[in-house]
C-alpha cells in the first residue's frame, strides 16, 4: 500500500497519473485498462477541485493505491465540502449535438470503467472515495 | 500539452500532443475560440500524438463543434484517433457526434 499527498490543484493531476499507472501496471492491467484508471482517477481529482474544494489550492489530495493480484484499489481522500454524487445529473450520451452537455461526464467515467465506487463523508477525515477495479479475466 | 495550429485556405489543422486535461484544456479551449472569433469553422483535430483526455478535454470539443456546425457553416472532424482516445470517445457518445478519420489529409480534403 503506497500513499503520496498531492496538492489540490489542476497541475497535481500528471503527477496523479504517473502514480495510478505505476500501480495499475504493477497490478498487471492491460494498457487498456491503465488508462481507464488513470481517467477514472483524473476526473475524481477534477471532481474532488471543483466540487468539495470548490477551487484550486484550498487543500490536499490524499492518494493511496492498494495493489493486489489483479486487482487495484485506489482511495483518494480530501477536507472538503461533502460530495453527494446523488446531486449530480447522468449524462444523455444518446442526446443529439445541440441539447448534449458534458455535465456529469466525469462521474460516469468513472462509474463506467471501475468495478466498484464507493463514497463515504466523515466530520474527521472528509471526504473518502474508494475505487476498485479488477483485470479483466480473458477466456480459458 | 502542446498545440501547432497549419491554417490552410479553407480549414484550419490543429495538432494536439500530450495531455488534455483540467490543467491544460483552457489552453486548448482559447485557440479553438480563436479561430473562430476569427470567422473560420472548418477544423480538423490530429490526435496522433495525444496522450491523453478527460470529460474537461471533450467539453472544449462539444463546445467547438456547436458552434462550428451552427448554420452548416463548418464542423470538427477528428484524425487519427489512437485506440485509447477512441474508447474515452465512444464512452461519451462523442462518436456520434464527429467525424472520424483515419488520416489528416482524408479530414482536410473532406471539408
Amino acid at each position: 500500500m503506497t500513499t503520496v499527498i498531492f496538492p489540490g490543484r489542476y497541475d497535481s493531476l500528471v503527477e496523479i497519473a504517473k502514480f495510478v499507472n505505476e500501480a495499475a501496471r504493477q497490478a498487471g492491467f492491460s494498457n487498456l485498462e491503465q488508462y481507464q484508471v488513470e481517467t477514472s482517477v483524473d476526473e475524481a481529482c477534477t471532481n474532488i477541485i471543483d466540487y468539495a474544494y470548490q477551487g484550486e489550492n484550498r487543500g490536499d489530495i490524499e492518494c493511496t493505491c492498494l495493489v493486489e493480484p489483479d486487482e487495484l484499489t485506489v482511495i483518494l481522500v480530501d477536507h472538503g465540502k461533502p460530495f453527494n454524487p446523488e446531486y449530480i445529473p447522468i449524462p444523455d450520451t444518446n442526446a443529439s449535438l445541440d441539447e448534449r452537455n458534458t455535465q456529469g461526464l466525469g462521474l460516469y467515467i468513472m462509474r463506467q470503467w471501475m468495478d466498484e465506487i464507493h463514497f463515504e463523508f466523515t466530520q474527521d477525515c472528509g471526504n473518502i472515495l474508494r475505487m476498485v477495479k479488477r483485470k479483466e479475466k480473458k477466456p480459458c | 500539452m502542446d498545440i501547432t495550429n497549419t491554417p490552410y485556405k479553407h480549414c484550419d489543422l490543429i495538432k494536439i500532443t500530450g495531455r488534455v486535461d483540467s490543467a491544460t484544456s483552457p489552453k486548448l479551449g482559447e485557440v479553438l475560440d480563436k479561430i473562430i472569433e476569427e470567422g473560420r469553422f472548418k477544423i480538423v483535430l490530429d490526435m496522433s500524438e495525444l496522450d491523453f483526455i478527460s470529460s474537461a478535454g471533450l467539453r472544449e470539443l462539444i463546445t467547438t463543434q456547436k458552434v462550428c456546425k451552427r448554420y452548416n457553416r463548418g464542423e470538427v472532424i477528428l484524425a487519427q484517433v489512437p485506440e485509447k482516445i477512441l474508447y474515452t470517445l465512444d464512452l461519451a457518445g462523442f462518436t456520434k457526434l464527429f467525424r472520424i478519420t483515419n488520416d489528416v489529409i482524408s479530414a482536410v480534403g473532406n471539408l
